[in-house]
């Protein structure tokens, strides 16, 4: 679930309170707050749509890992899911390139 | 507690009126609102989330199930019955698949970036699910639909003939709202009962329970059995990368099946030895039947699929990894709201449904739509219920702004006794979870034990009706009612299990270990509280009250 909002890499847009479909975030007049955690569906939507990759979520769905900012900025996890689908500042990208087909293909 | 008139009117509410209101910001709403709007109509669409990434598609990446015009068309739509149980009907699996062909070239028209396949033509047989529904909300705005996010709806307003619209909170400003509409797409998905997965946290069978409420009727409610394999404790749902998993016990022992054979592939036959292995230990897997270009090629077409190994990390190829079943629920369960007409619309004048919210026993009976086949359906049903609704709401004018109409929110809303505090939403849906997610209970079914379940969770409805409320801010009232439409829908979904006695599909009954030809229809619901199941050859009895 969402652990990490990065206030060195935050700029406060608040795109995240925006876009979580499961409305995690509050707004503050500053760095957003993780409000909600266990509401939290784990859907990594939201580190894609954050335009400096500012964000993020951790892999396990039923509950906090407690990893810290420096982890995750050690380990380079910031905006790995994004670069992963090919979207960049927070917008779409890359879906023309997905093999899925060649998959589609093997699986049969 | 609960919303009326007064409250709607202070200036800390909205109150709207539009001809058509589609409910829910899924693939399927989307599509209802392109279309309503394309027909000429005014067109507010209401989401709980955020119109771009709810619903269960947008974290997704999903195939749909195409089957382009041509002389194999009958015979692919024939093959694919057969799959069925015998549930579906050949002519909505044609149109089905004919107006989501359609629709995929309307996309590839207005630009969405489908990839080339090795031929070098456009692919259009795969949705990446954040950019789809990305591009899909940019069209709606561009169509001049309200859009409004973050407002989820609780109850419809029923002027005694038809509804007339519908109201819940923006549970951003916590304030109420209500629309007023000639007609109502209902498009909020299927009810996932609370499962970790993706998408899911939206999809708590609200938009069920308002329908039941108005008097719409349910089917197939039973055909809840579908589980999928997901890396242990994530929400990845995704069943595609584990057609090529091995299975294993934690001490590295292969798994081996009733005739000795390692267990295999995640997604096919084997899938029930591997849920009966669950079911007695942990359960881990490998990738390792993956050639290095299908890796590469998972790694690149499913990088959702990745993020929880790289997180941990793992190498999921190499390495043993711990495996769980999620639930599914309805979302690639089946049943849903009955739809009654070639359009969409429901038992219940001036209400459309589409996508997972509906039943799709129409296109895959009693099989599950996963994937494919409800991508497709939510693509065709959205545009006919949208266009459905749009033609009703004209020829309806103005009616439907002038009568009286009261709101039809009981359960979660308005408690029919006292209010209790100590009764809670957490606690509602733990106990709905403990009948309806288990293996042993719901993966793997038997009469005695579907009844124990069914006297627990009717015992904790009645707690519910009576006495489940909300009162508070807007978010608290939505998580009561939420956790309302989970306990009416684990209800039904039990009551229709009992009724079925046989399996089919994924309906596995132990104590009916086969089909009955006398089974192959629909079982409808009908009620809330007081349930009524019927079917085509049985006429109706009344099972729970």
């Amino acid at each position: 679930m969402i652990e990490v909002v990065s206030e060195s890499r935050c700029v406060e847009c608040n795109i995240c309170v925006k876009v979580c479909p499961a409305n995690v975030f509050d707004a503050t007049g500053g760095v957003p707050v993780i409000a909600r955690q266990d509401d939290c569906q784990t859907c990594f939507l939201c580190e894609i749509y954050c335009p400096t990759d500012a964000l993020y979520v951790a892999e396990r769905a039923d509950g906090p890992l407690a990893i810290t900012e420096s982890d995750v900025e050690e380990r380079g996890l910031f905006g790995s899911y994004s670069r992963a689908l090919g979207w960049k500042r927070g917008k779409p990208g890359g879906s023309e390139l997905d093999p899925t087909h060649r998959i589609r293909v093997a699986q049969v | 507690m609960g919303l009326n008139r007064k409250e709607l009117a202070d200036k800390s509410s909205l109150h709207l009126q539009t001809d058509v209101l589609v409910i829910g910001g899924g693939p399927a709403g989307a599509w209802a609102a392109l279309s309503a709007a394309q027909n000429g109509a005014r067109v507010i669409l209401a989401d709980k989330g955020y119109l771009g990434t709810s619903g269960a598609t947008a974290p997704s990446n999903t195939g749909t199930w195409l089957v382009p015009p041509g002389d194999n068309r009958t015979n692919i739509v024939e093959r694919r019955w057969q799959r069925t149980g015998n549930l579906a009907d050949q002519r909505w699996m044609l149109r089905t698949v004919d107006q989501a062909y359609e629709n995929l070239l309307k996309l590839a028209e207005w630009g969405y970036p489908f990839p080339d396949d090795e031929d070098g033509r456009l692919y259009i047989a795969n949705l990446r699910g954040p950019d789809y529904m990305a591009f899909m909300r940019r069209r709606v705005l561009k169509a001049g639909v309200t859009v409004l996010d973050h407002h989820p709806a609780v109850e419809f307003y029923f002027d005694g003939e038809a509804v007339t619209g519908a109201a819940g909170v923006d549970r951003q400003r916590d304030r109420d709202w209500r629309v007023d509409a000639g007609a109502v797409v209902l498009a909020t998905g299927g009810c996932a009962f609370h499962e970790r997965i993706l998408g899911a946290a939206a999809l708590t069978g609200d938009g069920h329970l308002m329908a039941a409420e108005a008097g719409a009727s349910l089917s197939g409610m039973e055909f809840t059995g579908k589980y999928t394999l997901a890396p242990y404790g994530s929400s990845l749902n995704k069943g595609l990368p584990f057609r090529w998993a091995s299975f294993y016990r934690e001490d590295g022992t292969p798994i081996l099946d009733a005739d000795g054979r390692p267990l295999q592939n995640g997604i096919g036959e084997r899938e029930k030895d591997i849920a009966r292995a669950m079911i007695e230990a942990p359960v881990y897997a490998v990738l390792d039947q993956a050639e290095p270009a299908l890796q590469d090629w998972l790694r690149r077409g499913q990088p959702n699929c990745f993020v929880p190994y790289d997180r941990a990390p793992v190498d999921p190829f190499a390495e043993m990894f711990r495996v769980t079943f999620r639930a599914e629920g309805t979302v690639r369960g089946t049943g849903g709201i009955r739809i009654a007409t070639s359009d969409c619309g429901t038992d219940v004048p001036a209400l459309y449904v589409a996508g997972d919210a509906s039943s799709r026993e129409p296109l895959v009976g009693g099989t599950s739509g996963g994937g494919g086949p409800n991508s497709s359906w939510a693509i065709a049903s959205g545009w006919w219920s949208g266009q459905g609704a749009a033609a009703y709401a004209r020829r309806r004018g103005d009616t439907a702004f002038c009568t009286s109409s009261r709101p039809l929110g009981q359960a979660g809303l308005r408690p029919a006794a006292l209010a209790k505090g100590a009764l809670t939403p957490r606690d509602v849906i733990d106990s709905v979870r403990a009948e309806v997610i288990p293996l042993e209970k719901n993966y793997f079914r038997e009469g005695g034990r579907l009844q124990a379940s069914f006297d627990k969770i009717d015992s904790l409805w009645a707690d519910v009706k009576n006495h489940l409320s909300g009162e508070g801010t807007a978010l608290t009232r939505l998580k009561a009612r939420e956790a309302a439409a989970i306990a009416a829908s684990g209800r039904w979904s039990i009551v229709a299990a009992l009724a079925r006695t046989e399996s089919r599909g994924m309906h596995r009954r132990s104590d009916f270990k086969t089909s009955d030809p006398a089974l192959a229809h629909s079982i409808t619901l009908r009620g809330v509280d007081d349930i009524v199941a019927s079917s085509a050859e049985q006429g109706q009895r009344e099972v729970a009250s």
